[in-house]
């Protein structure tokens, strides 16, 4: 059973209160982030009262919301109105919103419970969270070893057991990167499925907000939740229905594609991990087809130019001029937005924004921007056509499993090069999670990457699951709370 | 002797929409309001949200391109223009790049050349800068306020075809009600393209452009000074340097902004954040059927239907509300050209202002001009009658009817009328005597009488005739 669920079942029955299990998590925070380093915020007073709430409710017998009473974070990019919300970036220290995201709305109403905002790397750009101007997350299954990133605090958070579950955003990986590293689950929806307003962007364009919990059952519980047609963001649909009716349908029959691009420069052990999982997903009737997707070589270029073209555009606003940091010596407006901005945003930040201007600048718009959007769209018709071949696609997330500490600094195109595996559907679009599947020879966790296709998270959500009750690879950590 | 040069000219004009709400969220785009009050997260851009399409703009901006015979693209987008300033939050605006709304329009002027436009798009407008106390704050109201930005071809010749383009445009989009076009409040700004040639000579000449001017004299100002300008280089052996000029109303004068070389690189690219924009050709019908009568149309028809001349039936055309009050006064009419006068001459000149015209603030209902312009027509009242009744109606706002008396507008028919004038004769033997003793000016004083009596109602004229006859030896 999933640990929202549990939750659920033991407020109700009455094991302990909503504010007994609120002080639990906060004063678990309270011990083990100086060791985890996933918050950079707690919201004590916020957590209690909406506790308090919640607790008002089951005196009464009142039966409970979806994910009512259930302590849960929010990744630090999600505008929260009156709790401030940084992007764990300098230029941003200090900013409280005063409107909320649509998706801390609809929890909110949901009686969520938010116990603290997560860390991240800086603006979303990084895969370790070291980019965060609070310094990176650690990994709760060894503390010499990255969280991953960019949700990093999320995953820190749910896999050390300070939050049943959280909500980041995943740009090219940032969900299913550290939810692989970190050994739990986390779900990219399909682009559309919920509303990014609220969500400070880096591209609008690959950027989608998603549960990291400790199982697939979790997940889809959220999802469902979260994933509502919302009229403040254009590009939003909300989802077809709810994935977690869907979790016991069969797997016989169904068939999962092995793109072969995707096992390139793959580690030994996490290569025998996934062919650990066919075997599974054999076992549960499932047939495996293998395939070539040879538009995949582009995917890595084509996601840094677009992304990075459209953070360019985005981070344009942080200038000190409405809010946030300003620079504190400056000598007329435009010395100043230079300096706010020189002063204000990490190294990597600037490196992408650089980046990202110049693909778009005149004389060089068409050979990187234009072609990048070219080369999307050959993406985007690539795995629709692989999708007539078979039902979802079963992928490593990550080459590897969690770096150590400081590993991404040195070498930034190294480091892009580990997103491989997860940039692809956010191109397409597509829905994707990561779900553990075993560990490499020094336990740290690896993940598999299940994809669907176009608002079939259902369908995902179910083979994680089933996977999950057949050979479950989900390992609790000693931190945290203790059911 | 220096040759003669022929002035070559563009314009983009901007043109705010008076939408209820901004172009991408519900704020008001009510003019004049205290800074700041006009705001919420979306257009002050704060991190995190989205812009959301205002249709109504869509809509405004079809129904522009169709009043200016343009195409209407079926499918456009929104992208982003990147640059930095302190009044644009976001530090992009949302504009149409490659797929404007309207494409291919065109206006025919009053001297039979055609101006091509070549597009038309949507976009927002920025806050603005306000210079108090020795310090510079930003005002975010006029922020994402939605515009339409007209683009013409460089098909201007003279100073007064530009005058009139911005004039019948500023008119069309009155009619449309898609904008009020005040000047003076911003709504309507103009950059010039401006470059100069040798008569005769088939290529144009290197451009400036001149930006953000909403006057029409600062206009004329500013390309008069700047066709000189560029004149005098060209006389004097030297080049115009392509640049972006401002025009500094208070010298008279324009000033380079910055250079070809500087030229702002905006890093287009589409809007990620904004779907794309579909119109039916359904859609695009129906807002064709929605259009008015537009100025020409209006002054073509008072001309041909009411008998105007081309400039009296251009000049009411230029004040709808006017146009609508004489097409109620004129109807029934056989000679509505009376009204015409009665409107344009009289009413217009106490009217004064261009506001009150534009108001149509007449005191009395469209139904007393056309009293007062049928009883002329019908011979109840002459002209002078006419006049100063007229007056009278626009002291009190009373119509005809209450101000002249039966007995004004009784008829003086033949008969009567030999019967006034054989009375004047009797009244007056001292004139009769003059008049058969040769003095011809001696029938004035027996036509006065007539008149007299009849309060300014007979005809003169013929009035003479009957006296001439009745004392005919």
């Amino acid at each position: 059973m999933g640990i929202i669920k549990t939750i659920q079942q033991k407020l109700m029955a009455g094991e302990f209160s909503c504010t007994e299990l609120t002080r639990a998590y906060l004063d678990a925070m309270e011990r083990d982030n100086g060791s985890l380093n996933a918050y950079v915020r707690a919201t004590p007073e916020d957590a209690l009262a909406a506790a308090a709430q919640v607790d008002q409710k089951l005196s009464v017998k009142e039966a409970l919301l979806p994910l009512e009473g259930v302590p849960m974070t929010l990744k630090d990019n999600l505008c929260t109105k009156g709790i401030e919300t940084t992007c764990c970036s300098n230029i941003l220290k200090g900013y409280v919103p005063i409107y909320n995201a649509t998706v801390w709305d609809i929890l909110q109403k949901q009686g969520a419970v938010l116990l603290g905002k997560t860390n991240m790397d800086e603006f979303a750009m990084g895969s370790s969270s070291e980019t965060s101007c609070f310094g990176g997350s650690l990994n709760p299954h060894d503390l010499s070893r990255v969280a991953g990133g960019s949700s990093g605090g999320v995953a820190s958070a749910v896999g050390g057991n300070l939050a049943a579950y959280g909500l980041g955003s995943d740009t090219g990986g940032s969900i299913r990167q550290p939810a692989s590293f970190c050994g739990v689950t986390g779900l990219k929806p399909t682009y559309g499925a919920v509303s990014r307003f609220g969500l400070v962007a880096y591209a609008s364009s690959l950027d989608q907000i998603g549960p990291i919990a400790p199982s697939a059952e979790d997940c889809a519980a959220v999802y469902d939740v979260i994933s509502q047609y919302d009229p403040m963001d254009s590009t939003s649909k909300g989802a077809l229905g709810p994935a977690s009716p869907h979790l016991e349908d069969g797997l016989r029959g169904v068939r999962i594609g092995v793109p072969e691009e995707y096992y390139d420069g793959v580690r030994p052990e996490v290569l025998s991990a996934l062919e650990n999982a066919m075997a599974v997903y054999r076992s549960l009737g499932a047939e495996i087809v293998p395939f070539s997707l040879p538009e995949l070589k582009y995917a890595l270029p084509v996601y840094y130019i677009l992304a990075c073209a459209e953070a360019a555009s985005n981070l344009g606003r942080y200038d000190g001029i409405r809010y946030g940091y300003r620079t504190e010596h400056y000598n007329g407006v435009h010395d100043m937005v230079c300096r706010t901005r020189s002063e204000g945003f990490g190294k990597e930040v600037q490196r992408r924004i650089l980046l990202g201007n110049y693909v778009l600048s005149s004389g060089y718009y068409d050979a990187y921007y234009k072609k990048a959007q070219g080369l999307r769209g050959a993406i985007v018709k690539g795995f629709h056509q692989a999708f007539g071949k078979c039902d979802i696609m079963l992928a490593p997330t990550v080459p590897m499993t969690a770096f150590p500490l400081n590993f991404t600094g040195a070498d930034p195109v190294e480091t892009y090069l580990t997103d491989i595996c997860t940039v692809p559907v956010n191109i397409a679009g597509l829905p994707a999670l990561s779900t553990p599947c075993g560990c490499d020879q020094d336990g740290l966790p690896i993940g598999m990457q299940l994809i669907g296709n176009t608002f079939c998270e259902n369908t995902i959500l179910a083979a994680a699951h089933q996977y999950e009750k057949a050979a479950g690879q989900y390992r609790r950590t000693k931190w945290g709370v203790s059911l | 002797m220096s040759r003669e040069y022929e002035l070559v000219a563009g314009l983009e004009t901007h043109v705010e929409l008076s939408t209820k709400t901004k172009i991408f969220c519900s704020c008001t785009t009510a003019f004049g309001s205290e800074p700041n009050t006009h705001c919420c997260p979306v257009c002050i851009g704060l991190p995190g949200t989205l812009p959301k399409l205002n249709r109504q703009v869509v809509r405004s901006a079809i129904r522009a391109g169709l009043a200016l015979d343009c195409q209407i693209s079926e499918i456009s987008k929104m992208d982003r223009k990147n640059y930095v300033y302190p009044d644009l939050p976001k530090a992009y605006q949302i504009s149409q790049f490659d797929k404007p709304l309207c494409r291919d329009g065109s206006m025919e002027l009053s001297n039979g050349r055609v101006i091509r436009i070549n597009r038309i798009h949507i976009e927002e407008d920025a806050g603005k800068l306000v210079h108090e106390q020795g310090d510079t704050f930003v005002d975010y109201n006029r922020g994402g306020v939605p515009l339409i930005e007209i683009v013409t071809e460089p098909d201007f010749r003279s100073i007064d075809e530009v005058k009139e383009y911005v004039e019948r445009l500023q008119l069309t989009m009155k009619y449309l009600g898609v904008s009020d076009c005040k000047m003076e409040e911003g709504s309507l700004r103009c950059d010039v393209n401006i470059s100069v040639r040798p008569k005769g000579s088939a290529a144009f000449g290197t451009r400036t452009e001149i930006k953000n001017m909403n006057s029409f004299t600062y206009i004329a100002r500013a390309m008069e000074y700047e066709f000189s300008r560029q004149v005098e280089l060209l006389e004097a052996g030297e080049t115009v340097v392509q640049e972006t000029l401002r025009y500094d109303v208070a010298a008279g004068v324009t000033e380079s902004m910055r250079g070809k070389e500087d030229a702002q690189d905006y890093r287009y690219f589409r809007d990620p954040d904004l779907v794309t924009i579909l119109t039916t050709g359904e859609e695009i019908e129906q807002l064709r059927a929605s259009l008015p009568e537009l100025p020409a149309q209006k002054a073509a028809r008072f001309a041909g239907q009411y008998g105007l001349s081309p400039a009296d039936a251009a000049l009411l055309a230029r004040y709808p509300r006017c146009a609508d009050y004489f097409d109620e006064a004129a109807a029934g009419l056989a000679k509505p050209k009376t009204a015409a006068n009665f409107l344009i001459g009289q009413v217009f000149s106490r009217l004064g202002s261009e506001s009150a015209k534009e108001a149509c603030a007449i005191p009395f209902d469209a139904k007393a001009l056309h009293d007062l312009a049928a009883l002329v027509e019908e011979g109840k009242i002459n002209m002078g009658l006419a006049k100063s009744t007229l007056e009278k109606m626009l002291d009190s706002g009373k119509g005809p009817g209450e101000l002249l008396s039966a007995a004004d507008m009784e008829a003086v028919d033949d008969a009567k009328l030999t019967e006034l004038c054989r009375a004047a004769i009797e009244a007056d033997p001292k004139a009769v005597e003059g008049y058969l003793g040769g003095k011809e000016k001696a029938l004035q004083a027996l036509i006065g009488a007539v008149m007299r009596a009849t309060r300014g109602r007979a005809n003169a004229a013929a009035a003479e005739k009957v006296l001439k006859g009745l004392l005919q030896p």
